[in-house]
């Protein structure tokens, strides 16, 4: 019971903004490691990475990795909004979903080429965040995640609804694949270079915001709203600006995603899937740049490591997920740290 | 507009939206003592409807199954703040609510696992099942609803104005450090708002499943209603909690009646982020929120 009268302090603080800040302040100080070398490894295992397609003993294990990577982009984006902008957004699923839409009817109902559905769902998300965006971020604490949750709970409404544009619970059917001149993009091996390269595109640009002025003004505003106002940042603009860049990077995700199976369907972008974004951000390591990629790794491989254990896979998962978190507060990306701490001996904690 | 029509959806909406406060008073009084939305929140609903349904099928009772679960159900709530919240080192608003996440996980799949995959149910509080006068038709067990709901948010508010633990949650809520000082043991606070969500939202899950059966998938959708309720009415407000449950239980009653029933969850989240948007800080709570 040594650990108990820690507690009382920071058990449990009445303000909602006070805990998280605290937090911020630790992954704020991690991430400012320079610039070359962050690059360097990011472009190094996207390199590894592309051996996947001849290393894969079948096609199946392909279609994973493509799974991967567009999950990387969902969670990396997420975490840019989370991780780094302390903003909890539960309606991440529904911009993976608006982005699906739009860009899987326009193909299907239209017939516009994906090139153009593409940077059309990016628009689109963008924009929605953008009108959710303004009148929200104006305020502090839970207001993000609550407007964010009502948007994706009305957009699972329409996708099943909305049944002549959307194919209703049935699915979206007739969404043409990228095709290239006449080379269509359509099985898992053909589809690897395009989800690779966009993925590691969204991934440098998400490095590149982070290190330029506007990742500095979200942190410092994480870190301490009034402090940064102080500074001359305004702080709702940087919030937005954050959101909306997250969001749009979520509906380029939806964009492959709706091409790549040529099929969507509403109960991919519910509710739950969005919660689940938020825990794989927090499992792989909040605000920190490598943890999104372990978190899509643990989204991606967990459900198929569990299959055999079936009705128990959720209870396996659910546990799993609060050992981490109860032991690892950080994620996984701050497992080093956490053991440092420990073996460094347990002194007091920053305040 | 019927007048008869209108006062049919009245109670309809009432009835729902009793449930939605009894819900949103549980994230409320954990959201005063944590800072934290609690996912588990909904899960506890279903599982106090489900642990009901198979008492009543051993002991043939309605109100002692409903009497046995809520009471079981309080003490998965403590049992539950011990085994994952009282561990962490160093909690904060956030964490605590991830964690609130994994617990609802676990919930759940432990009710797939034990209490099985069926929706259960079990009869009505009355014998009679529905009471028609003025040309309105109302389920007995709505009566139940309305009744059981003031009796809880009158103890509720003798709870808190005159218990001294009530009064020492409050105090520890407003001020940890103060409450501390003046004696309050602040580290049971937290165990306590488990314990009374868990109970208000058992309540809720005991009293309406003779109307909806009880399965094990339904706690995340009264899970999110709870909040939004919990949101529109103003968070961490005891009276929010109420008047944004009937609120959006009548929102949703008059939206799929007058408006369309298939866009019936629609309708509700549009107002209540309008409401957000004009009124964020919920209809009766204090504008704690600071704008910037």
């Amino acid at each position: 019971m040594a650990c108990a009268p820690l507690m009382n302090g920071t058990r449990a603080s009445s303000h909602p903004a006070g805990g998280d800040q605290r937090r911020l302040n630790h992954t704020a100080g991690r991430s400012a490691a320079p610039l070359l070398p962050d690059h360097w490894r990011l472009l190094l295992f996207w390199l590894v990475l592309l051996t996947v397609p001849f290393a894969a003993p079948n096609e199946y294990l392909v279609s994973l990795a493509n799974l991967f990577l567009i999950n990387v982009i969902l969670i990396a984006s997420l975490n840019l909004l989370m991780g780094y902008g302390g903003q909890i957004s539960l309606g991440h699923a529904g911009f993976f979903g608006l982005g699906a839409y739009v860009s899987g009817i326009l193909s299907a109902k239209v017939g516009l080429s994906a090139w153009i559905g593409l940077p059309a769902a990016m628009l689109a998300t963008g924009l929605a965040a953008l009108v959710i965006g303004v009148p929200v971020l104006r305020l502090r604490g839970l207001y993000l995640s609550m407007a964010t949750l009502g948007w994706n709970a009305i957009l699972v409404v329409m996708f099943n609804r909305l049944v002549e544009l959307t194919g209703g619970p049935n699915g979206l059917l007739g969404v043409a694949p990228f095709s290239i001149g006449g080379f269509r993009l359509d099985t898992d091996l053909r589809e690897f270079p395009l989800v690779w390269l966009v993925s590691l595109l969204v991934m440098l640009a998400i490095l590149h915001v982070l290190h330029s002025r506007f990742g500095r003004a979200l942190r410092a505003v994480a870190t301490n709203e009034l402090g940064a106002e102080a500074l001359g940042i305004d702080s709702a603009r940087t919030k937005l600006l954050f959101f909306v860049l997250s969001a749009g990077m979520a509906g380029i995700a939806g964009s492959l995603y709706v091409h790549i199976n040529q099929y969507a369907s509403p109960e991919t972008f519910s509710i739950s899937n969005s919660i689940l974004y938020v825990v794989m951000v927090a499992l792989g390591g909040s605000g920190t740049f490598w943890g999104p990629v372990l978190g899509a790794l643990i989204y991606t491989a967990v459900p198929q490591l569990l299959l055999d254990y079936e009705d128990a896979e959720l209870m396996l998962f659910g546990l799993g997920m609060l050992i981490v978190l109860i032991a690892f507060p950080r994620g996984l990306a701050g497992v080093p740290a956490a053991l440092r701490d420990w073996h460094g001996g347990r002194q007091a904690r920053p305040t | 507009m019927h007048a008869a029509t209108v006062v049919q959806l009245l109670v309809i909406g009432v009835g729902t939206g009793s449930i939605y406060a009894l819900i949103a008073l549980g994230f409320n009084v954990v959201f005063k003592s944590t800072g934290a939305m609690n996912f588990a929140q909904g899960e506890w609903v279903v599982m106090a409807g489900m642990i009901a349904a198979v008492s009543f099928a051993t002991i043939n009772s309605v109100a002692l199954a409903c009497l046995a679960a809520v009471l079981l159900m309080t003490i998965v709530g403590i049992i539950s703040e011990r085994l994952v919240i009282w561990p962490l080192r160093h909690p904060n608003p956030l964490l605590i609510t991830l964690i609130s996440i994994g617990l609802a996980i676990c919930t759940r799949s432990l009710m797939m696992l034990v209490l099985g995959k069926r929706p259960v149910g079990y009869p009505g509080f009355s014998k009679t099942e529905s009471l028609g006068f003025w040309g309105i038709n109302v389920q007995t067990q709505t009566l139940w609803i309305f009744g059981i709901t003031l009796v809880f948010l009158f103890g509720m508010h003798l709870f808190f104005e005159r218990s001294m633990l009530g009064k020492a949650l409050r105090a520890a809520a407003a001020d940890r450090e103060a409450a501390a000082i003046v004696g309050v043991k602040v580290e049971t606070t937290v165990m306590l708002s488990f314990a009374i969500a868990a109970f208000a939202g058992a309540l809720a899950g005991a009293i309406i499943t003779p109307l909806t059966l009880a399965s094990y998938d339904q706690g995340a959708a009264f899970g999110f209603k709870g909040f939004s309720a919990a949101m529109l009415g103003g968070v961490g407000s005891l009276p929010g909690a109420v008047v944004g449950g009937l609120a959006l239980g009548l929102l949703e009653a008059f939206g799929s009646f007058y408006i369309s029933s298939d866009f019936k969850d629609a309708i509700a989240f549009a107002v209540l982020l309008l409401v957000l948007f004009v009124r964020p800080s919920g209809l009766l709570g204090r504008a704690e929120i600071t704008k910037v």
